[in-house]
């Protein structure tokens, strides 16, 4: 039965909406699915806060190695939660001035906002900003030129890191007109557009296949390994 | 030489964090003392969004959708305000939706940044209106193409969308005759392709500023699915420029704001770390050759 329900409600809402595709007739239908998916998938944010607490209130139980790290996770997302959904500091909302907490939770002033705005930007920012360090020592341990591959890919990074900035205009930009196809900023468009996208629809295709043939199986209730192994 | 080829083969990875601070720094620093930007030439992909947006009459509604979060503004930000810029300018419809739970706030970071401050007339409900967060990813794509109104009920501040003036004559998705995303990942460019733009049967454009990361994946799609592509900070600058040079003001002498040379001003940095990254990548090889040879000659 555990398995059977999420099978059969897999193979319907599949259904459904692989007709509501096909069949005008039936998108009212796929609409519905639609609308009940995102309802889930809302639902789904709880599940997901309730994992995180568990996940982490285990690391913390059991003093596992980085239990520090799992300790602060709870309590900036406690934090967080609670002056979001409090609205903590949040100023009256002027469109409907006589409900309480008609304000925007991330307005002007209020603490989520000053979280978003003084916490959550620089951290993710300064996340994403390390990657560049890492690539540059990746780029100096890694990128060798061992066989024919390597150097055709090598040559293909000069390229398209030259082609993409003002370098590439400096050092081709004197190729006469008649040339000009040989300008780094022209082989860089080149290569985007032809060599990449030529590669890029093959696996496209491949993958669209794959997945047309997964999801047949799932339709079919032939694959239930998305079930999990269950117990 | 062989000095040189010891101390390459065990340099610390901290010698290259610091170049790469030194080649990002340098440019960043001389750009904001000068103030002075490297000169773009755009590219077919980024010229193809401009005229997207240009071909557009004044008071037709745009979608415009903040599929990113802060995490990618670095990339994604310049392009963000250009794109409002020229929307703006061109007396457009603009309706903001979010499919990324950190997407309402960029856009009202947007909104302050270009309309707010200088397209002051515009009016919130009218000429705009920031329809917030939607959670279910694909599925709200589709919702979008039956009923506009059941994928986006009310607006961020709580207005009903029946009551907003912006949305007037919009009852599905294919109503707008553009759909412009910013795009960092999933869910993003690729799916309003696959959901949106093949199901609509050619009657939205859509047009896309994405992450570096995204770029060649999109590539085949452009230029039937995709009408312009505005690839990482290199695309954004390029776009910028355009937009800047149609909207330069009459009077010459006066300075465009930072806020519209951002993407051109991260050329600079961006320039310092490839020019590093190819540098690193040659003394890496020069490394790596003369080890092989000195094994080869050891084995001998």
């Amino acid at each position: 039965m555990k398995r059977l329900v999420p099978m059969w409600i897999a193979i319907i809402a599949g259904f459904v909406m692989l007709l509501s595709t096909f069949f005008p007739i039936t998108e009212s239908l796929g609409e519905t699915v639609g609308e009940i998916f995102n309802v889930v998938a809302a639902i789904a944010f709880i599940l997901g806060a309730g994992s995180l607490a568990k996940v982490n209130l285990a690391k913390i139980s059991r003093r596992d190695q980085g239990w520090g790290y799992a300790a602060i996770t709870l309590i900036c997302f406690t934090i967080t939660l609670v002056v979001g959904l409090g609205k903590i500091g949040v100023p009256q909302s002027t469109q409907f001035p006589l409900l309480g907490w008609s304000g925007e939770k991330d307005a002007e002033g209020s603490i989520f906002g000053w979280i978003y705005e003084f916490a959550l930007v620089p951290i993710t920012s300064t996340m994403f900003a390390l990657l560049a360090f890492y690539v540059a020592s990746a780029a100096f341990r890694a990128f060798r030129a061992k066989n024919l591959e390597a150097i055709l890919l090598l040559s293909t990074a000069f390229i398209v890191l030259l082609g993409r900035t003002f370098a590439g205009v400096v050092l081709t930009g004197w190729l006469p007109d008649w040339a000009s196809g040989l300008r780094l900023e022209n082989l860089s468009v080149y290569i985007m557009q032809v060599f990449n996208t030529a590669g890029n629809r093959a696996i496209i295709i491949g993958i669209a296949l794959g997945v047309t043939a997964t999801s047949l199986r799932i339709l079919l209730g032939v694959d239930r390994s998305w079930m999990g192994s269950g117990d | 030489m062989s000095k040189f080829i010891t101390i390459l083969e065990g340099l610390d990875r901290r010698w290259i964090f610091l170049a790469m601070a030194i080649s990002v720094a340098g440019p960043i620093l001389f750009i904001g003392i000068t103030g002075k930007t490297l000169p773009e030439t755009p590219t077919p992909t980024a010229r193809a969004v401009y005229r997207a947006i240009e071909a557009l009459s004044p008071g037709t509604p745009v979608l415009i959708s903040f599929d990113f979060d802060p995490a990618s503004g670095g990339e994604l930000t310049p392009m963000a305000t250009s794109l409002v810029h020229q929307c703006a300018a061109r007396g457009l419809r603009m309706v903001f939706i979010a499919l990324w739970p950190l997407g309402p706030q960029l856009i009202d970071e947007t909104i302050k940044r270009v309309i707010l401050a200088d397209y002051p007339k515009l009016k919130e409900g009218v000429d705009y209106v920031n329809l917030g967060f939607q959670s279910g990813n694909e599925s709200v794509m589709k919702v979008m193409l039956t009923d506009f109104a059941k994928a986006f009920p009310i607006t961020k501040n709580g207005v009903a969308v029946g009551d907003v003036v912006a949305l007037k004559g919009i009852q599905r998705v294919d109503n707008f005759p553009l759909l412009i995303t910013i795009s960092a990942g999933y869910p993003g460019a690729k799916e309003w392709i696959q959901y949106v733009i093949s199901s609509s049967g050619g009657k939205i454009k859509m047009v896309t500023g994405c992450t570096g990361v995204q770029t060649p994946g999109l590539y085949p799609y452009y230029p039937v699915q995709l009408n312009g592509l505005l690839g990482a900070i290199k695309g954004a600058a390029e776009y910028e420029s355009l937009v800047n040079s149609s909207l330069a003001p009459k009077d010459t002498s006066a300075a465009i704001p930072a806020k519209y040379l951002e993407a051109q001003r991260r050329m600079g940095p961006q320039l310092g770390a490839h020019l590093l990254m190819i540098a690193l990548i040659i003394l890496g090889n020069i490394a790596f050759f003369a080890q092989r040879n000195s094994k080869v000659r050891a084995t001998s």
